[in-house]
């Protein structure tokens, strides 16, 4: 039995190119226009929001920037926690942090509402930056310089854990950011505990 | 031509030597790719088998109060599970839907059965390699291998096998539509569910090719023979790992279309919109290997919104036509065979009984509410900045593969049983309950692993308490709980998924043959849709004209469906906008 109503199993007898009623019709106007928002917001945000994945992006190689990491701490170097240095960076600067299995280093820094240029890159694997407990979250690649330009809104004593699977020893990768409301002196240990 | 022109055409075209026909659809079954489906089917239930293992003992070990397994354990099943289930199962499935459906649906033969066995035995080796590799601990580099991480080079030599297998499979596929469509064993154009296949037959060369881009080189990476980039491997890896998950999509929707015919007798709407809808799939789908390159430092901006969003969503556009299509043909289906009351009747009195239906259902809405939202609301660049890589990834992607493809392919097996093993479906009390247990839980799973993911708990991650670390790290306390929601939501859908393991293998080793089925006559063992197949009148025509007379404005002749997609849309929005505010409140990066 031939009949134009049919299911999916069934082929469609000759032209099937027919106009859809103005129900289908309609709901693809308002998908296709949602579309369009959806899609609008990433410029947009990129104009008028504040948290773009944007950055000064550049090559590297896990060596020069393992060097470059060594330089800015030397630079910069105000204390040390548990053996780790504690960097204190002026305002402006540039930062870096390196990650590498299964560690973050150096420990920094930083003042409130204050701009600094982050830069990430790996000495090793691929790691994951995620900062605790605010929950900003970047990729962390060998061979890649991810830097980004970052304002803290609210002072305290993050963490940064590892979220990229980086080998049996991931889970231990913990760092350490310290943001303080104002100045400190250069003279004093960066640890608070 | 009328379709009994077309029955005498199969006869002539030998539908007597190596076919059957089907006693319950009257369709001519090609035995030879029978046969073929059955193994992929049972390759594909043993893969879900070990995953499902895999992922009691995950769930166990992320239960912070259970902690299951030793870090080094809990790593090498996870890679397990995802190579296991996301691979091995979904792809075995896929090839038996692509057989199935060039053969099958289209009363045609096999073309190349020498080739399709070769194809499933290099499958199968691939698999088995991969297996060996990663349970010997030879392979602790998780399912998405990122280079440098190094594993065994038999594992990439393996995943290389299982591909090139599948890739030989797909063009076995379409040797069988054209030999088909040259033999004449149907009319006019392919129906739609078979057309669904080729789209996802389409997107399965286009991911198996960036396998090869990725997984060859890779494998001459750890024999020391050349050097891949990291981000080069993120971003052509994701071309496959991806784009996979859109031959998934793709199969599923056609599956959508498959078991709403079969068990309610949906209608087909409108051709055009839902093959154009199909297509809009194949030219924009395959971007999606943006979505987890969002905060990767090798991309630029423009690069990451062309790239995430589909080229302006159109695959978005594609599913939120298909999630109005289904539903709306499911409600015609229904209306069309006199359940024409109010607005929800339709929905009310379908067979909420017949497990291919209540999958359906779970699938299809599950699918779209959680995985679609949370998938276009995450992949989003700068939204991606507060979810990459913490636990709403696995809760969006299990919302989509677990509940939506794996769900959708459990319905369609309900069908399988019966019409390609003829036998019934073992505990078949159990059957019909199976879809509430396995979505249920699923819901449950998703949902809490999303609202932890949140708090920023790490996904792939062995110990949020970090005992063992040298800076403590003290999660909001209700994170214990939702964890502990996430293990009870998991177990209760891993429960769910050895039930359906359990039903496959006894109805197809021990299970009793089919039989006669009495149309009319609800028989133990039989979908709902077999017994009572959901047959429409011989004036269908003139009823659906009638239905569309009656209902001429915006609301049409599936008015249920306009308020259900609507309440689907202020869903979105809310959730969407929602994100953009919790955004807005980080620290200024740029």
């Amino acid at each position: 039995m031939h009949t134009d109503t049919h299911t999916g199993l069934d082929s469609p007898k000759g032209i099937w190119w027919k106009p859809a009623h103005k129900s289908e019709r309609t709901w693809v106007g308002i998908a296709f226009a949602w579309c369009m928002v959806l899609f609008a917001m990433m410029p947009l945000w990129h104009w008028k929001g504040g948290q773009n994945p944007s950055g000064i992006r550049s090559r590297t190689t896990p060596a020069a920037y393992g060097a470059r990491v060594g330089e800015f701490i030397k630079q910069y170097q105000t204390g040390t926690d548990r053996g780790w240095p504690v960097v204190t960076p002026p305002p402006g600067a540039d930062v870096y942090l390196a990650a590498v299995s299964f560690n973050w280093y150096p420990i920094l820094r930083l003042q409130k509402d204050v701009q600094y240029t982050l830069h990430l890159s790996s000495l090793d694997v691929n790691h994951g930056f995620s900062l605790y407990p605010i929950n900003v979250n970047f990729q962390v690649v060998p061979g890649y310089d991810y830097g980004l330009r970052v304002s803290p809104n609210t002072s305290g004593d993050f963490r940064i854990i590892c979220n990229e699977f980086c080998g049996i020893g991931h889970h231990n990768m913990v760092g350490r950011v310290i943001v303080d409301d104002a100045p400190v002196a250069a003279a004093v240990s960066g640890g608070t505990r | 031509m009328t379709a009994a022109v077309g029955d005498s055409e199969f006869a002539r075209a030998g539908a007597g030597a190596g076919f059957r026909t089907c006693p319950a659809t009257g369709r001519h079954i090609h035995l030879g790719a029978e046969r073929l489906i059955k193994v992929h089917a049972v390759a594909s239930v043993v893969s879900l088998l070990v995953g499902a293992i895999a992922a009691v003992l995950l769930v166990l070990t992320r239960w912070q109060a259970v902690h299951l397994l030793p870090a080094d354990w809990f790593y090498r099943i996870l890679g397990v599970h995802g190579m296991s289930m996301l691979i091995f199962f979904i792809i075995f499935f896929e090839m038996a839907v692509l057989l199935f459906a060039s053969t099958v649906l289209l009363n045609a033969r096999n073309s190349a059965p020498k080739t399709s066995w070769a194809a499933f035995g290099l499958m199968l080796a691939g698999a088995l390699m991969v297996e060996a590799m990663m349970w010997s601990g030879r392979a602790d580099v998780l399912f998405t291998s990122y280079v440098p991480l190094r594993a065994d080079p038999n594992f990439y030599l393996g995943v290389i096998f299982f591909a090139v297998g599948a890739l030989v499979t797909v063009g076995v596929f379409f040797a069988n539509l054209v030999v088909a469509k040259r033999e004449r064993t149907y009319e006019g154009s392919v129906p739609l569910v078979v057309y669904g296949a080729l789209t996802a037959a389409i997107i399965a060369v286009i991911t198996l090719v960036h396998g090869a881009a990725i997984y060859i080189p890779t494998y001459l990476w750890s024999l020391g023979l050349m050097e891949v980039d990291p981000q080069i491997y993120r971003m052509i890896w994701w071309g496959l790992g991806h784009s996979s998950q859109q031959i998934n999509v793709a199969a599923m929707v056609a599956i959508w279309y498959m078991l709403g015919a079969l068990t309610i007798g949906s209608v087909v709407l409108n051709e055009k919109i839902s093959r154009s809808a199909f297509v809009l799939y194949i030219l924009f789908i395959s971007m999606a290997s943006a979505h987890h390159l969002l905060v990767d430092p090798g991309m630029g901006p423009a690069w990451k919104v062309v790239n995430t969003s589909y080229f302006m969503y159109m695959a978005v556009l594609a599913s939120m036509i298909h999630g109005f299509t289904v539903p709306a043909g499911m409600e015609l289906g229904m209306r069309l065979r006199g359940f024409t009351n109010g607005m929800f009747d339709w929905l009310r009195r379908a067979p909420w009984g017949d497990p291919g239906f209540s999958s359906l259902v779970f699938s299809l809405v599950v699918f779209g509410f959680v995985g679609g939202i949370t998938g276009v609301t995450i992949g989003t660049e700068q939204i991606n900045i507060i979810v990459h890589n913490t636990l709403r990834v696995p809760g969006h992607f299990h919302a989509t593969v677990v509940s939506g493809t794996a769900m959708a392919f459990m319905g369609a097996t309900y069908y399988l049983i019966p019409l390609i093993f003829q036998k019934k479906v073992a505990f078949w009390k159990g059957a019909v309950i199976q879809p509430y247990l396995f979505a249920g839980g699923m819901l449950v799973f998703t949902l809490s692993m999303t609202f932890a993911g949140s708090f920023g708990v790490p996904r792939r991650h062995w110990d949020i308490t970090f005992s063992g670390a040298q800076f403590d790290v003290q999660f909001n306390p209700i994170v214990d709980l939702i964890l502990a929601v996430v293990a009870l939501g998991g177990l209760t859908a891993a429960t769910g998924a050895f039930l359906f393991v359990a039903i496959a293998v006894k109805s197809v080793f021990f299970g009793e043959p089919l039989g006669a089925i009495v149309k009319g006559t609800a028989m133990a063992g039989v979908p709902r849709g077999l017994t009572h197949p959901p047959v429409h009148a011989p004036d269908v025509d003139a009823r659906n004209a009638a239905l569309h007379r009656a209902a001429p404005g915006v609301m049409g002749p599936a008015p249920g469906t306009i308020v259900l997609v609507f309440v689907f849309l202020a869903a979105f929005i809310v959730y969407f906008f929602v994100n953009w505010k919790i955004l807005s409140f980080l620290w200024r990066i740029g």
